[in-house]
């Protein structure tokens, strides 16, 4: 196990668990949504080091790309009902 | 107080679990049993590079029509759920600003070519790491990106299901054919093997790949789809 | 400190960041986003149990030759597994956004401490 690929999965864990902590306790769910994505994102790059191509591609297209806009199109509607009243 | 010291006590016990978990743990050093035959007989007998295609489209073909078929269950249930927006352009409140020229341009030449990629990864399921799942993702991604351009533009709900209702049937259909002319249900094996390595070979294979990646596509589509156009109820 | 040793640790940790995110929030979206995230720590979980040290990916390219394919993949079967469960996270979370929706169009708020129809 070279030590290069190694110390790239403990950079993509530690912004993964950074990440996911953001998600959780942010004020701001715009910011909650964002570091959701970041957190798909660095498990694509885990995928591709744990020697998973297929997974690391559907989770990249899927987690990282779709389940941000869906969230970012529930939450403009919320937004634009809130801010009628 | 007493709901979060509950909870952390609950995570803590799920903690100490995991920890047991982990430190008991060590990877195998050779494939068990199940593994090595899929790794020794994809190549002989289903011709296909890619032995994860190979698991989900023939091995473990009914497991891909259980998740085609709670896909669609999704897609059905969310565009019911939700009360589709048919608004006039006036009623629809403050118009969105129109995107700039740059975005409109970029995004009408983006667009064909993002649908190009997952064409291709879909048609290469076989040959490459890629597949209908994914295929289907990106060019749900294109959609999505001329959505987001233009979000006054009406898609043609009756095309995207029409896609998806033939594809889903073509994707049965084949499985029948499977049934009739080689070992049983979802077998890929009717059709002939080819080159080791080309793109017309393994089967059904790429076939049933591609009914898979337009049906997912159409699928993520349609849930944007409905999950944008909603209407506010008065 | 293997990858494989790792890339569990950081899977199981994720499943208890969301699980307390799940727990604590009292906003729905917020909810969901932390049923996402355990999603994704389970579906790295299952990935990292079929890791071998020493294999490659299972794809029979020029670098994996036919006949030694049993001696230089790893295990196929999590990631066939694996590659099902994303898909189908991603069709939960958009039917839990959808009935988001409809919950704020009935009540106008988001707050889940205030939909007490089901308390006793």
């Amino acid at each position: 196990m070279s030590t290069l690929t190694l110390l790239m999965a403990v950079l993509a864990l530690a912004a993964m668990l950074g990440g996911a902590a953001v998600a959780v306790a942010s004020k701001s769910t715009a910011v909650a949504i964002l570091a959701a994505g970041l957190v798909s994102l660095m498990a694509s790059v885990l995928f591709v080091l744990l020697a998973a191509p297929d997974v690391a591609m559907t989770e990249a297209a899927i987690g990282s790309g779709l389940t941000t806009f869906l969230f970012f199109f529930v939450l403009g509607r919320v937004k634009e009902e809130q801010d009628d009243d | 107080m007493i709901n979060r010291l509950l909870t952390v006590a609950f995570l803590a016990g799920l903690a100490v679990i995991f920890i047991q978990l982990l430190s008991g743990f060590a990877p195998d050093t050779d494939l068990n049993l199940t593994a090595s035959y899929y790794a020794s007989r994809t190549a002989p007998d289903l011709g296909a590079q890619n032995v994860v295609t190979g698991i989900i489209v023939t091995y473990r073909g009914l497991d891909t029509l259980g998740e085609v078929t709670v896909l669609f269950l999704t897609a059905a249930i969310v565009a019911l759920v939700l009360v589709h927006g048919r608004a006039l352009e006036a009623e629809r409140g403050p118009k969105p600003f129109p995107a700039g020229e740059l975005l409109q341009t970029g995004s009408r030449l983006l667009a064909p070519m993002i649908l190009l990629l997952g064409i291709y990864v879909f048609v290469n399921g076989h040959l490459t790491p890629g597949g209908g799942f994914q295929g289907g993702a990106i060019m749900a991604s294109a959609v999505l990106l001329l959505l987001l351009t233009d979000p006054m533009r009406r898609f043609s709900h009756r095309l995207i299901s029409r896609i998806e209702s033939t594809a889903g049937l073509l994707f049965v259909a084949i499985g029948l054919l499977g049934l009739l002319f080689a070992g049983g249900f979802l077998d890929a094996r009717f059709l002939p093997q080819g080159w080791f390595g080309a793109l017309f070979s393994a089967g059904a294979i790429p076939l049933i790949y591609s009914l898979i990646g337009l049906k997912v596509g159409a699928e993520f589509s349609s849930m944007l789809l409905s999950l944008s156009e909603t209407e506010d109820e008065k | 400190m293997s990858l494989v040793t790792l890339a569990l640790a950081g899977g199981f940790a994720l499943i208890l960041i969301g699980l307390y995110g799940a727990l604590n929030n009292r906003n729905i979206l917020r909810i969901i986003i932390a049923f996402t995230l355990a999603d994704t720590g389970v579906n790295l979980v299952l990935v990292a149990v079929g890791y071998m040290p020493g294999r490659t990916a299972p794809v029979l390219d020029a670098a994996v030759p036919v006949d030694q394919a049993n001696a230089l993949i790893i295990d196929p079967v999590p990631q066939a597994l694996v590659l099902t469960a994303i898909v189908i996270g991603l069709g939960v979370t958009a039917l839990m956004l959808a009935y988001a929706l409809r919950l704020f169009a009935s009540r106008h708020t988001l707050d889940i401490s205030k939909f007490t129809e089901l308390k006793w």
